[in-house]
């Protein structure tokens, strides 16, 4: 699904190198986590993966299903499969949650060459969807995220998860802000979106939400490397002893 | 000022020469009164302070400059919407083109008519207003109006109309010049809805008296679009009664030179009056919204909404002033004008003024210049939105706070579509 391969990158406006050279592989169906200190480079991959502004890849390769991803406009990524869920989900004032949706799910379509959705199974869909969630009808019409609570911003980025369908997700730290419940609901909306067809990056710091989404590979990353990569007793390490042990193993 | 003076006459003289007083009528005494005044003030100069973001000479000069008419198969806005018709082509009243004079709830008259019918009620708005909005500004313009204007609709709202009243203005004659004068007088617990639409004329002066006594209700939609070489000066001026509410909105895309001033008197206590733009220019454009409102009665509501989007050069201006008169407590005014620049070459000027004497009011004013939110055009595009699409939902957010000023739904669509064509047309 995901192939990134000695991925190094630096920021475009000073001479900051971030990342190291990354190499990571994600099978069709499986959900990796990435676990690491502040700085270690985390959410800079998730930006450079989905297009951000401001990072210059300066060596390495990503791909999506053998599709070079950096040669991509940030639309196209998306509507070849890649999503990202934000730490920060951004709010959009004047802008409607439902045209959000709708405008997105359609311009995808329009770049893949389909048919737009009806206003009907438009309004079908992100009804199930929506209520799955417990997003009520009122977060559909207000601005996009404006007035959210932390909570209501993640659950309305799993919603468009949900809506968009896409085949690799990336969630970057979608557990901060969450109260138990909320983690819980934000996690059985991810669950429900498992299949053998759609992988899943998880980014985070705490092995909290791994109870809830349990992953098939966990990786450390630090300073713009990944430095191991186990099952999900590596989550479990890193919550009991810190980084510390680990980092000075591999170092 | 009287070395100023001098300047001002002569374009005043230049422009006379080329004018001269249609028959009166009942308006006879308010042309004259407005000539008269007209003599004292002159024309407006670049060097006086009211002028100095937008040049009045070609709004002065004896001849418009010539504007080429609009060519595009774009169904002009209102079209489809049941409303009484009223079209003037090149400032000349079109009889084949409007509806009978004739709705219930009002009485509709023509101003060129003046001179044969005597109406008693008009008489006592023709030009009042206008001669209130002189003071403490000089609108020179506003008086050359009110004593040259050859036609005008004018009507007395008693009831609540069916359906809108709506003015269209057609350009045919690349050289023409209109002056058009109209006065609303909505009647206690009188309702109606005013729609223009329509480029008028190569340049067109304009007058809109509106008189809303104690409980009346007026609202105000207005498209300036077309052509793009036209030229416009118009005029509003308000006074609003006790719990009386006036709403006016106007979109804008296109014009060489535009300039929209609107004056609000409050002069009943627990009235609303709302006035708000959306504006969108594209290179050889400049926009100017001056606005001046007068609290002088308690617990009055004020809100100047102004929005532009500007490119490729265009210039947009902003001159908006509250002013809370002593006894005027409990007065909330609100003004928020700003502007989105989408280039380095387009420029915003913005002139934010409150003089307040009372001293338990609640009044504020902001103004802005910003471009697209890039985190916010990230998110859309890491969607699937691509980038051109992305940019034209955040500049029709950035417009929506102006259209949420129409209180009529469906109008408010009406516009936003307009608005959302204007910008398709220019993706590339």
């Amino acid at each position: 699904m995901l192939e990134i391969k000695g991925l190094e990158v630096k920021l475009e406006e000073e001479d900051k190198q971030i990342l190291k050279g990354v190499d990571l592989s994600i099978e069709a169906g499986t959900v990796h986590a990435i676990m690491g200190p502040n700085g270690s480079g985390k959410s800079t991959m998730s930006y450079v993966l989905s297009g951000r502004d401001g990072y210059e890849v300066t060596g390495g390769t990503a791909t999506l299903n053998g599709e070079d991803l950096l040669a991509l406009e940030p639309e196209e990524r998306a509507a070849k499969g890649l999503f990202l869920a934000f730490q920060y989900p951004v709010e959009i004032p004047g802008v409607g949650n439902m045209t959000f949706l709708r405008t997105s799910l359609n311009a995808q379509r329009k770049l893949r060459g389909e048919e737009e959705i009806s206003s009907a199974d438009f309004l079908k869909l992100v009804r199930a969807k929506a209520k799955e969630l417990k997003i009520d009808a009122e977060m559909l019409k207000r601005p996009v995220n404006v007035g959210f609570s932390g909570g209501e911003k993640k659950r309305n980025e799993i919603l468009q998860m949900a809506m968009l369908a896409p085949k690799m997700c990336i969630l970057d730290e979608t557990d901060s802000g969450l109260d138990v419940d909320a983690m819980k609901l934000v996690s059985d909306g991810v669950n429900a979106l498992r299949d053998a067809g759609r992988s899943f990056l998880v980014i985070t710091h705490y092995q909290r939400l791994l109870d809830h989404i349990k992953p098939d590979v966990v990786h450390i990353m630090s300073n713009g490397r990944i430095v191991k990569s186990g099952g999900p007793e590596l989550a479990l390490e890193v919550e009991h002893n810190g980084y510390a042990d680990i980092l000075s193993e591999v170092a | 000022m009287a070395a100023q003076l001098k300047p001002k006459l002569d374009a005043l003289e230049a422009r006379l020469a080329s004018l001269s007083l249609p028959e009166g009528g009942w308006s006879a005494a308010a042309r004259k009164d407005a000539l008269s005044r007209l003599g004292a003030m002159g024309l407006p100069h670049a060097r006086d302070e009211y002028w100095k973001y937008t040049r009045p000479d070609t709004l002065n000069a004896p001849e418009a400059p010539k504007a080429a008419v609009f060519e595009g198969s774009e169904t002009p806005v209102f079209s489809a919407r049941d409303r009484l018709k009223i079209t003037f082509v090149d400032g000349v009243f079109d009889p084949e083109q409007s509806d009978p004079l004739e709705l219930e709830g009002i009485t509709i008259e023509r101003l060129a008519e003046a001179g044969t019918k005597d109406i008693h009620w008009a008489k006592d708005l023709y030009g009042v207003l206008e001669v209130a909005g002189q003071t403490p500004v000089e609108r020179p313009l506003a008086a050359l109006n009110t004593a040259f204007a050859t036609d005008g609709i004018l009507i007395h709202v008693t009831g609540t109309p069916s359906k809108p009243v709506s003015l269209v203005y057609i350009h045919q004659d690349p050289g023409s010049d209109a002056i058009l004068h109209h006065a609303v007088k909505v009647e206690s617990g009188g309702e109606i809805t005013l729609l223009e639409n329509g480029p008028a004329a190569a340049r067109f002066n304009k007058v809109l008296e509106v008189d809303v006594a104690d409980g009346g209700k007026f609202h105000h939609v207005r498209a300036q679009g077309r052509d793009h070489e036209r030229r416009a000066a118009t005029h509003i001026f308000a006074r609003l009664g006790t719990e009386s509410l006036f709403k006016s909105f106007t979109m804008t895309a296109n014009g060489v030179l535009t300039r929209n001033e609107c004056v609000i008197e409050f002069t009943g206590d627990d009235a609303v009056a709302h006035v708000a733009g959306a504006s969108m220019g594209d290179g050889d454009f400049h926009h100017d919204d001056t606005v001046f409102v007068t609290h002088d009665a308690v617990n009055c509501e004020s809100r100047q909404v102004f929005k532009k989007v500007l490119r490729n050069g265009a210039t947009g201006v902003f001159q908006g002033k509250i002013l809370v008169k002593k006894d005027a407590q409990k007065t909330d005014g609100y003004q928020i004008s700003q502007s989105l620049l989408l280039d380095d070459d387009s420029q915003f000027l913005a002139k934010p003024e409150l003089e307040i004497y009372a001293d338990d009011v609640a009044c504020s004013h902001g103004s802005t210049s910003g471009a697209i939110d890039e985190t916010a055009l990230y998110y859309l595009r890491s969607r699937g939105v691509p980038r051109r699409e992305a940019q034209d939902l955040l500049t029709l957010a950035f417009l929506a706070e102006a259209l949420e000023e129409i209180e009529d739904d469906s109008l408010a669509e009406e516009i936003r579509e307009r608005l959302d064509g204007w910008l398709a047309r220019r993706r590339s």
